[in-house]
Order: C-alpha cells, then structure tokens, then sequence
C-alpha cells in the first residue's frame, strides 16, 4: 500500500502498484505518431477496450465513428466529472498520472483527426487544477502538444481545461456537451450522438478519464498485451474504487472478471453483507451471490465498490441513495423527476413500518416504468439500488417497527 | 449597489469577456470567475453579461440556477460543503454535521449573519475512502473528526479578508 500526497496537500492512496506507473512516458503516443490513422484505430479495436465510464461501449468503434464523420473540427473530450458516489479513481488517476490522460487524449485526436481536447473537470476537483495546468503548459514544451506534435506533419493538438459546477448529470455525455456550449446540463434526445453532432454540432467522442490512460498504454504495450488479461467479453486490466466496510479503502488494479469475494478478501471486507457495484445507479449484490464477476458480461461497473458490513441498515442505504437522485435529476422528463420521489417517499413509508406489501409492489412497477421511460442514464438507473435492496432485504425492510434504528434525518 | 461598483462590475465582467470570448460557451467561465471573486451572481451582473453574450437575461438566470455551485443569493466567503452520501454517511457525516451547525450557529442551507461562512451539504466529492469528507471553498478534508470542526473554522477566519483562497491552505494543511 503507497500513499502519497499530491502538491496541494491532498492524500491519494492506492494500493498495490497501477499499471500506469510502469509504462514508459509517452511511448505510446511515439507509436502512435508513425502509424496511419487506421492502424491507430485497429490496435485500439483489437484490444477489445471497452468503455471504463460505466456504459461499456467499445472504444474502437466510437474511434472509427468520429474518424469517418467529415468535418474540419472534431473533439476529444475526457470525462473526469467523476460523480457518481464511491467512485475516485479518476481523481488519484489525474492526480498522479496526468500525463497519461493527455497522452491518449493526443493518441484519441490523431486517431480521429481532431484538434482540440477538452477536459471537463467536476468543479469539486478544483484544487487539481493548478497540477493539471502545469502538465499541459510541460507537454507544450516538449512538443507533445500544439504544432506537429513529436515532429508529425500537420498533426496539431491541444488541450484546455473546463471547470464543471457541481452538477451529477454533467457527467452524462450530451448532458456535458450542453454544459460546455453554455446551457443547462440537460441531456439530450440521442440520436444524434455526439461521434455525430457533438460539441458546437461537431463529431466528439467523450471518454472517461481511465478509458483516456488504457488507450496510451495500449498503444504502448500492443493489443495483444491487453487483450491476454480479463476475459473474452471483458478485455484488460480495471481500476476499482473501494469505499465502506473493509480494512482496506482505495484504489485497487484487477483483471477484469474477478469475482466480489476474491475483491473483498483484497480489500479485508470478508464478512460482508452486501456490495454495492456501481454506485448509487449500481446494483447492490447480496452475499450469497459474491460468487458474481465484475466484467461486462456479469455485473458491469465503472469502480465503485462499496462494501456493508453485516450491522448496516440496508434502507437506509436506499434511502441515501435515493435522496442524492432526487437532488440530482434535472428535472427534464416525468418518469425521473417524480419518479425519485415517489420511490424516496416510499422508503419514508417502510422506514416508519407504514408500507403495505400492495404499495411496495406497485413502487417496484414504478421503478420498472423508470427504466423503461426516463430520458437518459440517471432516471434509467436510479430504481436499481432500490429494487435489488426490495428483491433481496424484503424481510429486513418490512414490517418495520424500530423507527431509532431506522433511516437517518 | 453604488454606480462606481456596478460600473467597475460591468469593466471586470467586460475583461472576462476578452479572456473567454463572447460566444455563448463562454457564459459558464464567465459566470464561474464572478461566483468566485463576489460570492454571487447578481441581477445586475447577469444582465450585464447577458447584453455582453447577446442572450437574454432569462438564459443567464436559467444557467445559474441550474448549477449549484452559482449562486444568485449571496453566499459567505467560506463555503463548507459538507459530504452526505453513503460512504461519508457510513463514516459518521451526522456527527459532523452536528457539530458544524453548533459551531457556526446555523442549519445547512444558511449563511452566517456576518457573512464568512455558508453550510451546505454536498453529494460524493471522490474522498469516499478518506471519509467523512468535506470542501471549504476548494480544498478537501478527510477524515474530520467532530472536534477537529473547531480548528477548521478558525483557521477560515484568521484568513477572513487576506487572500483566502491561497493562505488558507497554508494555516490549515
Ligand atoms: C447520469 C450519468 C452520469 C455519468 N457520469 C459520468 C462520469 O462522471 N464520468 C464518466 O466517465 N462517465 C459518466 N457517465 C457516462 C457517460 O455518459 C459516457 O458514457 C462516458 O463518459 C463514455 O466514456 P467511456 O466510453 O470511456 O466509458 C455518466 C452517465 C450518466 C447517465
Ligand atoms: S432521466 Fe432524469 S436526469 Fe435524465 S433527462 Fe430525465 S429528468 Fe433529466
Ligand atoms: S461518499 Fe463522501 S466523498 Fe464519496
């Protein structure tokens, strides 16, 4: 376990020793630059990367979308709005590995044909950026970034930086483009994605921080490298934010397809009740089934992990997660801005031992008619933690009677 | 507001202008420099900046309530956030949140009466491992215990008035 401390006095920890900090700097986008723009792309496809924000979309096909739109501008946009609840990853990734971002922010731009990277950094990582500024004003020294980049004819690239404002939906990737155009952080109707009509109506493809280091690294260590580790349908190597009821707090490097009960012996959660994978728009696993993988043809998650020990009470959970989606939809479409608080009401109910199994059914309809009817991502996914807590805590959270125990505020 | 402020106002507002450039992806920049320097975005700032973007005030306004970290209230010169979801919550935030409110004297959502310190609460900040976590304007503090409340402010008030965002990192790291 290293912890370290970044140059504003923040701790970062994480434990075991990352990838990132074993390749060669800027090796990758060496590579890059003497390959074609197709060959670029064809490593990253064969690779078999998909997506480390959540969603699991293919890196390779977005790639190969945004470099066949005709356009004279396109955008590289990295996603570190990091909001979702148990998740950091992203923030020790740029705290520490910073250059690997925009080494494969660069790599992203030379394989699409882009000039312009933005980074939309969430505005509770504002002390990040100083060391960030400072990366970039480096990497323009040393002719990684601006004109012909590393002596490459007519491969120019740079990189800004923009402050996000406290807004969880940002993160969501049309919701960030309205936000960088100026407008409210609403999500847009897709199609059209943004590989198509992204920022200014231009092609953009917005990626996640980790998703951004991956690609450097493969470009340094070759496809074959990261497609031997993980499994068929999961490729590489992922990083895991671990939060909750374990000795072990952090950031932690696996395959991916490693099971919940070999990550919480990593991390000394043994004993735990429960697990939530995802997030807050996660799904919260039980015990008997920590035999489950964290691959995207199991249980899909962007890192976050965050373990209940055996004492937690499992709708007050609920309850908190339903609180910050309440808080946080924008408000744009019926089934999610009602939605939330019908569902947070509930929990309300079955705090206080007031909820009739009828009404906890016609909740559970609710939720599925979220899924089904909400907008974009977050109404989507806000009944989840709900309904796997109703599916597997039924006996914990009916016929409550201790209201001192129960929920919170 | 006395015409000299409104007018210097309307010059800073116009110098951000030159910087961010008066296209409408400009706004949110723009709006981030003013929260950041006056604490608020005022009626008469958003107009200003509207008549600069060519926009109409209502988008402006429409912007700055979407975002919660634009403020069209005056909000104090220290704002503490204070984390509230579950891993922070698991950590014991309610302990703090207590402590936070006796403290200053006031509830969360308020500002104190002598303008240094607004008490908000704050969904997932990335320090869920470092828990409980909270922001006072842009730095972060992990693992707070209740009494370490005490020093936190003092350290925001010995810094009220000098240039507080740099030296307050300096008293309290
Ligand atoms: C409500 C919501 C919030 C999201 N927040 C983030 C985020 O903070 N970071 C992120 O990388 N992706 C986030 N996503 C997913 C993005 O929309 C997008 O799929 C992702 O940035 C694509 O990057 P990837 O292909 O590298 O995973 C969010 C999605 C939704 C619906
Ligand atoms: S699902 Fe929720 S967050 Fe998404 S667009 Fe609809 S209201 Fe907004
Ligand atoms: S839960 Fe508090 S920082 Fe993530």
């Amino acid at each position: 376990m290293t912890t370290t401390t970044n140059g504003r006095g923040v701790q970062t920890t994480t434990t075991g020793h990352l990838t990132f900090g074993t390749v060669k700097p800027n090796s990758g986008l060496q590579n890059a630059i003497k390959k074609s723009r197709a060959d670029i792309i064809g490593e990253i496809s064969a690779s078999g990367m998909k997506g480390r924000g959540g969603a699991g979309f293919p890196t390779g096909v977005k790639w190969n979308l945004a470099a066949a739109a005709q356009d004279e501008h396109k955008y590289v946009v990295c996603n570190a709005d990091e909001g979702e609840p148990g998740t950091f990853k992203d923030r020790v990734i740029l705290s520490e590995y910073a250059d690997l971002v925009f080494e494969g922010m660069t790599i992203a731009g030379l394989a699409i044909g882009a000039t312009t990277g933005i980074v939309y950094l969430r505005g509770e990582y504002s002390y990040l950026r100083p060391l960030l500024e400072a990366v970039l004003e480096r990497r323009r020294g040393q002719n990684l970034l601006g004109e012909n980049v590393l002596g490459r004819d007519g491969f120019t690239f740079d990189i800004t930086i923009r402050m996000g404002s406290g807004a969880y939906v940002c993160g969501e990737e049309t919701a960030l483009i309205e936000s960088l155009e100026g407008y409210r952080g609403e999500p847009r109707n897709r199609p059209p994605f943004p590989v198509d009509t992204g920022y200014l109506g231009h092609p953009t493809i917005v990626h996640n921080v980790e998703t951004l280091a991956w690609g450097a690294c493969i470009l340094s260590k070759g496809a074959a490298w990261f497609k031997g580790i993980g499994t068929d349908k999961s490729t590489g190597l992922k990083l895991f934010s671990v939060s909750g009821d374990c000795e072990r707090p952090g950031v932690y490097e696996f395959p991916m397809g490693i099971s919940i009960a070999e990550l919480l012996r990593e991390v000394g959660g043994e004993g735990a009740k429960a697990v939530q994978v995802g997030g807050a728009s996660g799904h919260c696993v039980p015990a008997k089934e920590f035999a489950r993988t964290l691959a995207f043809e199991d249980i899909p998650t962007g890192g976050s992990i965050i373990v209940f020990g055996p004492h937690r009470d499992m709708l007050a959970i609920a309850h908190n997660f339903l609180e910050f989606f309440v808080d946080e939809s924008c408000g744009q479409c019926t089934p999610c801005r009602a939605g939330t608080v019908k569902l947070l009401e509930g929990v309300e109910l079955l705090r206080d031992g007031d909820c009739s199994m009828q009404y906890l059914r016609e909740l559970c309809s609710l939720s599925e008619t979220m899924q089904l009817a909400s907008k974009c991502g977050l109404g989507q996914s806000s009944p989840n933690a709900f309904l796997s807590i109703v599916k597997h805590f039924q006996d914990e959270i009916m016929g409550r009677t201790d209201l001192a125990t129960a929920g919170k505020e | 507001m006395l015409q000299t402020e409104q007018d210097r106002l309307r010059d800073e507002i116009q110098r951000w202008g030159m910087v961010y450039g008066k296209e409408r992806s400009a706004l949110i920049p723009i709006l981030q420099e003013i929260q950041r320097v006056h604490s608020r975005i005022s009626d008469f700032a958003m107009q200003v900046i509207a008549d600069m973007l060519d926009i109409h005030p209502v988008e402006v306004y429409g912007v700055v309530s979407f975002y919660s970290f634009l403020d069209w209230k005056p909000k104090g010169r220290f704002v503490i956030r204070l984390c509230r979801t579950i891993s922070c919550d698991m950590q014991g935030k309610d302990r703090l949140a207590r402590q936070l409110e006796n403290d200053l004297g006031i509830t969360f959502g308020e500002t104190t009466p002598d303008g240094r310190f607004t008490l908000e609460w704050a969904n997932c900040i990335g320090m869920c491992d470092q828990g409980p976590a909270l922001l006072v304007n842009d730095h972060v503090f992990t693992r707070v215990t209740p009494d370490r409340i005490h020093d936190i402010l003092e350290g925001c008030r010995k810094v009220f008035g000098v240039h507080a965002a740099q030296t307050l990192q300096e008293q309290l790291v």
